[in-house]
Parts: C-alpha cells; structure tokens; sequence
C-alpha cells in the first residue's frame, strides 16, 4: 500500500476525506483513480483534460518529482502539494 | 415575511448578506466556497438552489451549489470540460438559471447546461459556424486576458431562445436551444477595424426589460445602446452621460423606460469619474440621465464595478445594489434616489445578485 499525503485544500472539499491515507495502486493514476472512486470529483480537482496533472498541483514520489504514470511501490510514499503561491 | 438575499462574489469566496422587506438592516454572511473566487453567483428563483461559479488557482474551474441559501455547498464540474484535444475550460465566467436547468457561460468561449441542478453539466453549443469563429480560440487574436463567454441572457417565456454574449465579439440569439445563432449587433458602434462588420463589438452587459421583452439595453465598451425590437437592431443612447464606458447595468424591473448604469474613466484605470460614486438612471428609455448620488461617497472614491456588479430587486419599489472591486456593497430601497453602504471590507467583487424569498 502506497502511503498517500493530499494537500489542506482538498478535504473541505469532500467530506471524509483525510489528509493522509494508504492506496493500493500501481501508478500516481491509479491512486487518483481509487480516490474519484470512493471522492466522486476529486480526480478533476488534481488532473485537468489530457489527462496531465494541473499546472499549480505537484506530486512525489519517494521526494522524486512524480508524474501520473510514475509507478508506486508496495511502500511508496506519494506526496501531493498544491504549489506555494496567491495572496 | 419576504427576505431579500444578495448574493455576492468575491475573489474569496461568496457572501449572502440578508435583510427583510425594509432592506435597512442586513446581516453578512460567509466566506462560503472555501475561498475560492466566484465570478457569478445566481439564485433559481424556481427552486431556491444557488449557484455559484468558480474557479481555483490549483484545483481547475466548477461550480457550487446551495439548496439551503449557502448554509451548505456542494461542488461540481462533472462534465464541465472539453475533449481531452480539445480547448481548456479556464474559467465560469457567467451562470444563468431559467427554465429548470442552468445555463453556464466559459472561457474558452462555450455554453454548458446542466438538467440536475448542477449536478452534472455538458456542453450545449460552442457557436461553431459564426463569423470569424475560428479566429476566437486564438491566443494571438485576443486581447489582454481570454476571450469567454460571459454572459447569457434567457427569453423568459421562449425556453429555447437565449443571448449569449462573447467578449469582444458581440451578441448573438439562438431560438433552436443552441444548435444554431445569429449575430445581434446590428447598430453598434466599433471604434476600431472591423473584418465582418457582423462581429467585433465589445459588449459588457446585456439586459432585458422584465415587462417588455422586446426592450433591451446594454452598456457597451463604447457606450450605452438600446434596442426596441428584441436585439434586432441597436441605437445608441450615451448622450448625457459623464463616460461612454462602464461594465455594470441593470433594467427597472417594472417601467421598460427605466435603466441604470455605472459609468466608469475608460481608460485603463476604470474606476467612476475623480473619485465621485454615481449610479446613472433613464427614465425615458435614454433620451435623458440622472446622476444618483445621495449617500454615495464623493471624495477619494475610486470604486470600479463590474459587468456582473449592479443587481435590481423586484419590489415594489425596486432597491438597487452594487458591489465594489475594494468591497464595499452600496445599497438603496428607493429606486437610487439615496444609498447606504452595507457591506465595507469584503474582498474585491466580481458579481452582486439579488433574490426576495419567502
């Protein structure tokens, strides 16, 4: 299971999610997918039409700089960051 | 006993500012939407929901809804995009609910719907086959910002027939529920080259008399018009007012001769003339203006107000409210004759609607 970290602007947008939970996925793709499953809508708040990940969203993989087809080990530790910016 | 409810978009979110009949006293409520900001938030009058269009730096463009007058919100953009080779919905610039479904206008200029209540949202119409069309989506053809579709404006009985608006394009109606338009900018002023003299016009805001639907006006970039026969044809009506420019408009919603506007510097300041707030108001269908400005600020007042900032409720005797890029809500319960500021510190506004519920 892959150790999922999401950012603090997600989960007032669909109740229950938690900031931190474990997905058994193959890919960063997969992972998103699992979450739109049980979060209808999330996927479309990280990936827009392509499908790419949103300019402003970034992901990790282990602190490697991830994209959506980038695999997941069995303990992967996937890191999502909305990026530092707005005032 | 009726409530008054305004609706107020923020680059912070929306806000619901509330008040009875009297509309003297008003409590403030929100940030809602998480703090996103909201270009347009409308209310179905069929239904009560409101709906507020936003969009979000990092998580992309959708819109919320509320079933309660934003006590709760819930967030959609199932089906509001294009093809994955397609072009990039950046942004809900203008939601209208008429008709049980809810009409979304969208940069990349577009039109979505949706049946469910903001549920879930396809696309209605891109306009394909308009004049000069292909040139819309052209980053080098555009002006500074995008070119969107702003704004749509439903026939109150015909639900098939709408304007939409295309931002420096002009207007144009379709009568078949979108699967065909024509342009509507017959008598409008351009004062630049125009390729197709059908298209190319800059039209801020369009609005329809409530008791006479072939009554229409619209501030343009370069001044203020009317039409009398549903769009057909425009004549111009800016004699008398202080600038030709202004973003903001609203029709009286029981005397088709009676129209408001904001008339802001037309430069790249856009702000109302040397500091000193006005609304300006037609009794005679444009042959004459007044200035209202009892109660507005009259010094150091460089208030901008935007195309979706001046809302007209439906009273008997209409009250009138208007919302600030600095966040200030001006409100009157007289027609404009006298103004009170009721809200002072909300953040930059984008849009102010008005619903009486109850």
């Amino acid at each position: 299971m892959a150790e999922l970290h999401l950012p603090t602007t997600l989960p007032p947008l669909f109740p229950g999610l938690p900031r931190r939970l474990d997905v058994d996925a193959a890919t960063v793709a997969a992972a998103i997918e699992h979450l739109d499953e049980r979060w209808p809508g999330l996927r479309d708040r990280l990936c827009e039409p392509g499908p790419a990940l949103r300019r402003h969203i970034n992901v990790y993989v282990d602190r490697e700089r991830a994209g959506l087809d980038t695999p997941l080990e069995p303990r992967s530790r996937v890191d999502v960051i909305a990026a530092i910016s707005g005032g | 006993m009726a409530q008054t409810v305004l609706l107020v978009g923020t680059r912070k979110g929306c806000f619901v500012l509330e008040s009875d009949a009297d509309r003297k006293d008003w409590q403030i409520r929100g940030p809602y939407c998480e703090g996103w900001p909201v270009y347009h938030a409308v209310h179905d009058p069929d239904t009560d929901a409101i709906f507020a269009a936003a969009a979000s730096e990092w998580h992309g463009a959708g819109v919320w809804r509320s079933g309660d007058l934003g006590e709760t919100w819930e967030l959609s953009s199932e089906g509001l995009s294009y093809d994955d080779d397609g072009p990039k919905l950046s942004k809900i610039s203008g939601l209208t609910a008429a008709h049980g479904r809810v009409l979304a206008g969208v940069e990349t200029a577009g039109v979505f719907e949706s049946r469910d209540g903001g549920a879930t949202w396809s696309l209605l119409s891109r306009l394909d086959g308009q004049p000069l069309r292909e040139d819309w989506d052209d980053p080098a053809k555009q002006p500074p910002g995008h070119l969107g579709l702003p704004a749509i404006l439903p026939h109150p009985d015909e639900a098939s027939r709408f304007w939409a608006v295309v931002q420096g394009i002009g207007i144009f109606e379709t009568t078949d529920d979108g699967a065909s338009f024509t342009p509507r900018n017959r008598g409008l002023r351009a004062d630049w080259p125009l390729e197709n003299p059908e298209v190319g016009y800059c039209v801020h805001k369009l609005v329809m008399s409530p008791v006479d639907h072939e009554r229409l006006y619209q501030q343009n970039h370069v001044g203020m018009h009317r039409s009398d026969d549903g769009a057909q044809s425009w004549v111009e009506i800016t004699d008398g007012l202080p600038t030709e420019f202004g973003f903001a408009a609203a029709a009286h919603p029981h005397d088709r001769d009676t129209f408001y506007v904001i008339p802001l510097d037309p430069g790249h300041g856009r702000c109302m003339p040397e500091g000193e707030a006005a609304v300006w108001r037609t009794r005679d269908a444009g042959s004459t203006w007044q200035r209202l400005d009892r109660g507005l600020p009259q010094r150091d007042a460089h208030l901008g107000v935007l195309r979706e900032g001046l809302a007209i409720d439906t009273l008997d005797v209409p009250g009138l409210y208007f919302g600030t890029s600095t966040g200030q809500v001006f409100a009157s319960a007289d027609e404009g004759e006298s103004w009170n500021e009721i809200a002072s510190y909300l953040p930059a506004i984008s849009s102010v609607e008005v619903a009486v519920v109850g």
